[in-house]
């Protein structure tokens, strides 16, 4: 449990070479607690590298067509067919790692930090400012998800940074609720008072008691976060709301002109569905063993009755 | 709790109009105009300025979302911009046909979750309890859009079975207009059920621990009796909330799936008036939309209240 013993500067003199079996013991804990949610990190891990190395892991460019190659079954040169337009879906499917990677981090990290300074600030200062933020998220958590993401969308345009930028407005308001309720219970703790009886100043006590002690929290929403926008990136990609064509994205894999081909290629559909799901569950899994580990508190959602 | 119930409205009433004014802001926010769109490029300066002046959209914005509230407390949506339809008989037309799938698929996902969460939760780590578990978890990663698309794929591949495209109206009878919407209501409702099942697992497990169950174990009540009379009825509580909650989740479920499966409901209308930039009728949907969430939510905080003696507010 993050207490304030976090807070005090790490020795210097503390030998680097240390920490890393350190590291490493500490993720075969983690495996050993957690199978599940190590089999999630090794999924996650997996994604990652496939983005990162697209272009090496992929045999083919995403937009290339392969002369006579148009609705091939899977096959030692096309691993998982091609499709209607005769591309190699196994490149597609790589590729796409990258927009649900991009998509998923960029939108979560500026999600965070939206989430975290409208949270923090609501909690801390408190009084009318709070009443007002907070019927701000009431109001912005009434809408479903997708339904304003779409509207979002239609008012910002196609395009990958309209897209992160829609889906991070939206995950903010949910996760700034949760920061703003472990704020409030961290500023009730002792060392806060403490801090203050000694005259520290607002932005230090926010910067050196508050934010480290309400980490933990931010950093199991993140992660239970990139699984939802790795979802819901692929469902607006899936209806023609997310990036542009030609670049493949998993959920627009599954839609557009080639919906009428995947009878006579279901390998054009099945790989992205499978390529969807697989990477969802990967975060969910992380995510949930984290939350597990690191803050049992939070398991369960709706424990208390939501009163005002 | 006369007060609570006071104060809660409250609350919900400045969320509610904040939500609208999030509503009336958002369409406008799109780029191009709908008169361009509307006139293509037959257009001059003058005629776009005059269709503008009809459709009141020359006038300061604080000034149309005055008149726009206006109108919709008196129960006036405007009408479409495109049909010249009211958008209020449109929707009183599509609703319906949304509502319909949204209780189905609650249903679904009620009828789901709940029953497995009590086996689970009877014999935590049996084998029901790890199968179920296991399908909490696959029903939690594959999103509703491509499990409907494996739904409408697979058997056509193995057996050559296609759902039928064609929407079948309520006139050609009952049976027919009920049965076209359980796949897409068990589909729906699958990704809800997962939830639910968790949790009621989860709070069962929690209730049944508790010194009041070993108390009627003790006095040789029935399994059945402790489990669904004594330990159910507080386990169900925080399934409540999280009840209400997947309405707003399934509302905005709807939208993909209707449009997979071609039910002409809301969500459906909502993707064809963003794509026409037809304002008034993304406002109405929206503001539809998010007056159901509020009021499912109050409700459910006010039935919470009911249910549960120990709350006091």
């Amino acid at each position: 449990m993050a207490n304030s013993v976090g807070t005090l500067v790490a020795r210097e003199s503390v030998p680097r070479v240390w920490r890393l079996p350190a590291l490493a013991r500490l993720t075969l804990q983690f495996a050993r607690r957690k199978p599940l949610g190590a089999l999630g990190g090794a999924i996650v891990l997996a994604l990652l590298l496939m983005a990162v190395f697209a272009n090496r892991i992929a045999p083919y460019a995403y937009d290339q067509s392969i002369p006579m190659a148009r609705n091939k079954p899977p096959s030692a040169q096309f691993w998982m067919g091609t499709d209607n337009l005769s591309r190699d879906v196994w490149s597609r499917v790589v590729y796409g790692a990258r927009i649900s990677v991009t998509v998923g981090f960029a939108t979560v990290a500026l999600a965070t930090v939206i989430a975290t300074a409208v949270g923090v600030s609501s909690a801390y200062l408190g009084g009318a400012y709070d009443i007002a933020i907070q019927r701000v998220v009431d109001a912005w958590m009434s809408f479903p998800a997708l339904v304003v993401i779409l509207s979002l969308m239609a008012a910002l345009g196609p395009g990958l940074f309209n897209l992160i930028l829609a889906l991070s407005l939206i995950g903010s308001a949910s996760a700034s609720r949760v920061i703003r309720g472990s704020t409030l219970s961290v500023m009730a703790s002792p060392y806060v008072e403490a801090a203050r009886a000694l005259g520290a100043g607002h932005l230090r006590i926010v910067i050196f008691y508050v934010l480290p002690n309400v980490m933990a929290t931010i950093i199991i929403l993140a992660t239970i976060g990139l699984g939802t926008v790795i979802l819901a990136e692929s469902g607006l990609s899936f209806l023609g709301f997310g990036v542009p064509p030609p670049y493949p994205s998993w959920g627009a894999m599954l839609s557009g002109s080639g919906r009428s081909f995947m009878y006579y290629a279901p390998w054009m559909a099945l790989f992205p569905a499978g390529a969807i799901s697989l990477a969802v569950f990967g975060f969910n899994m992380l995510g949930d063993a984290l939350r597990d580990v690191l803050d049992p508190r939070l398991r369960g959602s709706g424990r208390s009755p939501s009163g005002v | 709790m006369r007060n609570y119930v006071l104060r809660r409205l409250l609350v919900a009433v400045p969320s509610l109009l904040i939500a609208s004014l999030i509503v009336f802001t958002l369409p406008r926010l799109i780029p191009g105009d709908v008169v361009q769109m509307m006139l293509q490029e037959k257009a001059y300066g003058k005629d776009l300025e005059d269709l503008r002046a009809k459709l009141g959209l020359n006038r300061p914005i604080p000034v149309q979302y005055v008149d726009w509230l206006g109108a919709v407390a008196r129960g006036n949506l405007g009408e479409s911009l495109w049909t010249r339809q009211p958008v209020l008989a449109e929707l009183a037309r599509r609703l319906p046909v949304t509502a319909l799938l949204g209780v189905m698929a609650l249903g679904v996902a009620i009828l789901i979750g709940i029953p497995v969460g009590i086996v689970s939760a009877v014999r935590p780590d049996g084998i029901v309890d790890f199968l179920a578990r296991s399908a909490a978890i696959l029903g939690l990663s594959v999103p509703a859009f491509v499990t409907a698309i494996l739904v409408t794929l697979l058997p056509a591949i193995w057996w050559g079975w296609t759902p039928r495209g064609r929407f079948v109206e309520f006139s050609s009878g009952p049976a027919a207009y009920l049965l076209q919407f359980l796949l897409p209501a068990i589909i729906l409702g699958i990704a809800s059920a997962a939830g639910i099942m968790r949790l009621t697992r989860g709070m069962l497990l929690e209730v049944l621990r508790q010194d009041y169950v070993r108390t009627a174990w003790a006095k040789g009540l029935r399994e059945r009796i402790v489990v669904l009379k004594h330990g159910l009825k507080n386990a169900l509580i925080p399934v409540m909330t999280v009840l209400g909650l997947q309405v707003a989740a399934i509302a905005g479920g709807a939208v993909i799936i209707e449009w997979i499966f071609g039910i002409p409901g809301m969500g459906q209308f909502l993707v064809d008036a963003i794509v026409q930039r037809d304002y008034p009728v993304i406002q109405g949907i929206n503001l539809v939309i998010v007056t159901i969430v509020v009021v499912t939510n109050l409700t459910v905080d006010l039935v919470y209240a009911v249910l549960d003696p120990r709350i006091r507010y």
